[in-house]
């Protein structure tokens, strides 16, 4: 017996794989209290999720099997109860909710029954259900729920579709929510909203929280608790200011070290001859236009980050500039030639000077060809840059610069991990000795420690080789420690532009203040005092 | 919604006029019905009237024009053969075309996805195996051998079936089982898979979180998601029976449209040929529409 | 990924390619039985009519219709005698030549003329992208049995006349396959970022397009292969398949049929060559799909340890 709300005790899972059988959690205990926030922090791959998965029993076995291990609920264990038990718990007592709220909700069925169908599982009536959906609906903020209710998960925005999510979850008052990075993938303005919501239902109704996640910003905003994880194991637990103010563990550390959005600002790189040069760049897609009239100029070595929330036209930029689609109008100048009217020939001998680093290296990189044949392919199709002979050599080279080993020019792309991957994809756009790099959230799929890693060599390689940069990204503090110049863009247009320092500490228009605002710090202190700020302005 | 039907109909009538023309002119390259339909040692004289009669004295291409012309007020011609129209023919044959199909179909359907939900529920389980191995056999089987043996097992060995003919709700036990085999093997194939695939999507770890019984989450969440594809391979499985189960309809002596088809390009009847290859056309275009529709009722994502 | 992050740094133990081959194999115990069959058959196409031709062929009217297990004639006799009292048994074996050379033949051509075309279908983004599809549509209306009465009336049924009327009708259903994959592969990122680079057309189709598309088709294949036997095997029972002195299975099913109430076996043993044939081509396509889709394949490994 405890006297906790929920408790897993010395949980141990693994799962058999196709290199044998891998441990997902080894000896987790961890427990939530009533009307408590309790963050389970840690990086793709330890096993932060797997707790949770056991509690809903959502782990399929096979390939899973819970090795050992108590899950108490209410001071019964689930794990030695019936499946029909279990069944009447989930959803009612315990309820979950989701990164990816599109694929996690069902297409083919209204939201509106979809949130009903949670009561009606579990025995009320479809008609006071249909009240209650409504309600619900009302509650999370959902605009004119009787209208919402009939339409489809794809008709909702990211945002307001987690908000379906959590209507959906919380519908019969459960005990305890969990919430499994509930807020990945979504802009930061909306990210906030969706905290706030959180926050908001979990004081009114009292209910135990654990929000699962990789971003120590949302642990400083929302838990009381924190449980930290890495390679299948607890490493460290405990209150969020204490963990964060002094971590034990040498992984806590490192991980806080890692945040991105506390380095030194870049003070800029001395005005010369613009390498490129966009004028009047614009795209439209039939009645819907992507990108109006876009302006502006690389210098050579420098990093001009381009920032925006989905839907800016940030990414149109780069496939519009590399003529991945071609432009409705525009002038892209590269030293004095417009890259946008050349013939397919003339793009040739472009392409070796601009290169492009894609957002996820898992499928940017063909998963049928070596590491050895995705860098030398370069040398086969710019003949001419380094003797057949001294490929080999090169690319053992390349590998070496961006903290690869030789031996591995053998190997195929799954047997690297992400930010392995990822370097591999850099390698690949260096063997062409390229002027300038453009980076699509390049670093946006990595976890923050490898995320920092990368960010270090790319700086390297600014310094050390005078590559300019274009990096496209959503997150605002890897764009702090990285970028020369800021563009701040909106529905397909410049809002604001300056460099990094002004743009950061002394930003002119309210969008860029409200993106700055709604990012989140990892410092629970920072994160407090905004929450304060924020509270009396209101 | 009208317009998608319209491009829809155009397109088809486009490849169906393809289809007539090809069938025109190739038909009559298999040999002058005069030569089939007289005795050998016929007249000349009572040859060319036999020609001028079924108008093919004319050259080929003015034979052609009649042909359209007529067609155009739905005269689609004589039954050399039969004397009668050749629409009648066909509609004949057709009636019993269409109800063995839609027998068949109906059953086949209901038993592929019920088998077939139920094996990807538990993939690898003892259920799967089963179903698995006996939908590959169903789908291995050529059904001309399994109708002889069958004949030989049900009809001549024990007795309870009669072996061909059409008459009693007997004779359409054999013909119906024999058919069901091939489409039931093909389509329980279908839905194991798009089955399996809709259930490890991510919405079914969202129903499971909420506590649905395990028959919602089999029936209501996955098998709407799975139907799309489950639906197109019934299309096309009914398609083929539609154009007539030639194999069965032979060996069974079932008076379908597939075996009058075939019959008549023996028999040089080049009418009942192109009028049955049109009426199955339009079936199978009108079959098609309702698929189209049946895609956007189910999926609400797909809009024309 | 989440797993690989962790396991990457660890040297996989390296098995031969053969070997895992073997091992994947024989932990479907159904495909591997399949697998040793169709070696089995693909030794009578071979050498079947090599060395069973005479017998194949001889009469010998003490022998007409004789009943099977009987093995006083010998092991030739094993399965009875046909009506001219030729041994099942060397028939069944010889027949399998123009059996398997029809499909196979007709297998390879459509399947070679269905995936250019899907692929320049898949590639082009003008008029040919529209327009190619359409050969399949109108192929597809096309009642096939009744394109291959009309071809073989007009041409005389040899083997390599069926194999084309088959190849016709076998089209779409490569062109489509081939379509549909490349407008996916086609919106991949490693294509994407191979253009970035300055890749050819011709580069970028045959170097990253070809070997993501070709396991699909030959899976694709190997069902259809079992398919076309028995189409072939319906063309030759409706009689206007292959020809006699010619034999394929489904003709042989097709002369037994007048004995079926005296001598079953005439019938019976050809037809169960055909579906033992076309149900390992079955099983193996359904394997290739398992050990080529990394979300299965773990069922096929884990089955093999516990085999090791």
């Amino acid at each position: 017996m405890t006297d906790y709300l929920l408790e897993v005790r010395d949980l141990s899972v693994t799962f058999h794989t196709t290199r044998g059988p891998v441990d997902a959690v080894r000896n987790v205990s961890w427990h939530l209290n009533r009307g408590e926030v309790l963050a389970i922090l840690g990086e793709s791959g330890s096993g932060k999720s797997v707790s949770a998965a056991a509690i809903m029993d959502l782990i399929d076995m096979p390939p899973g099997e819970i090795k050992s291990g108590e899950i108490f609920f209410e001071g019964e264990n689930l794990l030695t109860m019936d499946q029909e038990a279990r069944r009447e718990i989930n959803g009612k007592k315990i309820a979950m909710i989701f990164q990816d709220p599109l694929s996690h909700l069902n297409p083919v069925y209204t939201v509106g029954w979809q949130i009903e169908e949670t009561m009606v599982i579990h025995g009320t009536a479809r008609r006071v259900a249909q009240k209650e959906m409504l309600s619900l609906l009302t509650k999370v903020g959902i605009p004119d729920p009787i209208l919402a209710a009939k339409k489809y998960p794809h008709q909702f925005s990211g945002g307001q579709r987690q908000r379906v999510m959590i209507a959906m979850a919380l519908a019969l008052k459960p005990d305890v929510l969990i919430a499994d990075e509930p807020t990945t993938a979504l802009d930061v303005t909306v990210q906030a909203q969706i905290l706030k919501l959180l926050q908001e239902l979990q004081r009114e109704t009292g209910m135990g929280l654990v929000i699962i996640t990789h971003d120590l910003g949302v642990v400083a905003e929302i838990a009381d608790r924190v449980v930290v994880m890495n390679n299948a194991e607890i490493v460290e637990s405990g209150l969020v200011s204490d963990v964060y103010h002094n971590p034990k563990h040498a992984y806590t550390k490192k991980l806080i070290a890692s945040a991105p959005g506390n380095g030194e600002m870049s003070s800029g790189v001395k005005s010369q001859e613009p390498i490129l040069q966009l004028e009047n760049v614009s795209k439209a897609y039939g009645d819907f236009v992507a990108l109006r009239g876009m302006s502006f100029e690389l210098m050579p070595g420098e990093v001009v980050a381009i920032v925006g929330e989905s839907g800016s036209g940030k990414s149109t930029v780069a496939r519009m500039l590399l003529r991945l689609e071609e432009a409705s109008g525009g002038v892209v100048k590269y030293r004095g030639d417009d890259i946008l009217s050349m013939s397919s020939s003339e793009l040739l001998s472009i392409r070796r000077d601009i290169q492009m680093v894609f957002q996820d290296p898992t499928q940017s990189l063909n998963p049928r060809m070596s590491v050895y044949q995705i860098i030398s392919e370069a040398w086969i199709i710019h003949a001419g840059i380094i003797a057949k002979s001294k490929w080999k050599e090169r690319a053992g080279q390349l590998l070496e610069q961006v903290g690869l080993k030789r031996e591995h020019l053998d190997r195929y792309p799954h047997q690297f991990s992400g930010g392995q991957k990822q370097r591999i994809a850099i390698a690949r756009a260096l063997a062409l000795e390229p002027k300038i790099i453009i980076c699509d959230e390049a670093v946006s799929a990595l976890d923050v420690s490898i995320q920092a890693q990368v960010i270090a060599l790319l700086k390297g390689l600014q310094k050390n080789l005078g590559i300019s940069f274009i990096f496209i990204a959503h997150d605002l503090p890897v764009v702090r420690d990285f970028a020369d110049r800021v563009i701040v863009m909106k529905s397909g247009e410049i809002v604001e532009e300056g460099a990094v320092q002004q743009i950061f500490e002394a930003p002119k228009e309210l969008y860029t203040r409200n993106l700055l605002n709604a990012s989140l710090d990892p410092d629970p202190k920072v994160q407090a005092a905004r929450r304060m700020a924020a509270a009396a302005v209101s | 919604m009208n317009k998608f039907i319209l491009k829809r109909a155009l397109a088809s009538l486009v490849s169906l006029l393809f289809l007539v023309v090809a069938v025109f002119f190739l038909s009559r390259l298999t040999g002058d019905p005069t030569d089939l339909y007289l005795p050998v040692d016929a007249s000349l004289a009572s040859r060319e009237q036999f020609r001028k009669i079924h108008g093919l004295d004319q050259p080929l291409m003015v034979q052609f024009f009649n042909y359209v012309r007529d067609l155009a007020v739905l005269d689609f011609g004589e039954s050399i053969r039969r004397a009668r129209p050749a629409l009648d023919v066909v509609l004949e044959a057709f009636k019993w075309t269409l109800q063995l199909a839609l027998i068949t179909l109906f059953l086949v359907t209901l038993a592929a996805i019920i088998f077939g939900s139920l094996a990807a529920f538990r993939v690898g389980g003892m259920f799967d195996r089963f179903a698995t191995f006996f939908s590959l056999i169903g789908a291995s089987a050529p059904d001309f051998w399994l109708a002889i043996v069958a004949i030989v097992v049900f009809s001549v060995g024990l007795g309870w079936v009669p072996t061909s003919g059409t008459g009693t709700m007997m004779h359409w036990i054999l013909p119906v089982t024999i058919l069901f085999i091939r489409p039931f093997g093909l389509i329980l194939q279908v839905v194991r898979s798009s089955m399996i695939t809709a259930l490890s999507a991510a919405y079914i770890k969202t129903a499971r979180a909420k506590g649905a019984k395990a028959k919602s989450i089999i029936f209501i969440h996955a098998l709407r998601n799975a139907l799309l594809p489950i639906i197109t391979v019934i299309g096309d499985q009914a398609a083929g029976m539609l154009n007539g189960a030639v194999i069965v309809e032979t060996i069974f002596g079932f008076p379908g449209v597939g075996k009058l088809m075939i019959d008549s390009i023996l028999q040089r009847d080049f009418s009942v040929v192109l009028a049955s290859i049109m009426v199955t056309a339009f079936v199978i275009f009108l079959m098609n529409i309702l698929i189209d529709l049946l895609y956007a009722v189910l999926d609400p994502r797909i809009r024309y | 990924m989440s797993v690989s992050e962790n396991i990457s740094t660890i040297e996989t133990p390296k098995k031969g390619k053969i070997k895992t081959f073997f091992s994947l194999l024989w932990s479907d115990q159904f495909a591997f039985f399949a697998a040793v069959f169709l070696i089995l058959v693909l030794t009578s196409v071979i050498f079947g009519p090599m060395l069973l031709d005479y017998d194949a062929g001889r009469q010998n009217l003490r022998g007409r219709n004789a009943a099977p297990f009987d093995f006083t004639r010998g092991w030739m006799w094993f399965l009875g005698g046909d009506q001219l009292g030729r041994p099942l048994l060397a028939r069944v074996l010889v027949a399998a030549q123009n059996t398997i050379f029809v499909a196979g033949g007709a297998v390879m051509i459509s399947m070679t003329i269905g995936s250019v075309l899907g692929v320049i279908a898949g590639n082009s983004r003008g008029r040919l992208g529209q327009f190619i599809p359409r050969i399949a549509d109108v192929i597809m209306s096309f009642p096939s049995l009744l394109l291959a009465v009309i071809v073989l009336y007009m041409l005389e049924p040899s083997v390599s006349n069926i194999i084309i009327v088959l190849a016709i009708t076998r089209i779409p259903v490569y062109l489509r396959t081939a379509r549909a994959e490349i407008l996916e592969i086609r919106e991949r990122m490693f294509i994407q970022a191979a253009i970035v680079m300055g890749a050819s057309k011709f580069r970028i189709i045959f170097r990253h397009m070809m070997p993501m598309l070709l396991p699909t088709l030959l899976t694709v294949a190997t069902l259809d292969f079992a398919f076309v036997m028995l189409a072939e095997s319906s063309l030759s029972f409706l009689g206007i398949g292959i020809q006699p002195p010619d034999i394929t299975w489904g003709l042989m099913v097709s002369q037994g049929r007048p004995y079926l109430t005296t001598a079953w076996w005439l019938s019976f043993w050809p037809g169960l060559a055909i579906i033992f044939t076309t149900l390992s081509l079955n099983l193996i396509s359904n394997w290739i799909r398992i050990a080529l889709d990394p979300q299965q394949r773990w069922r096929l490994e884990i089955e093999s340890k516990k085999n090791d």
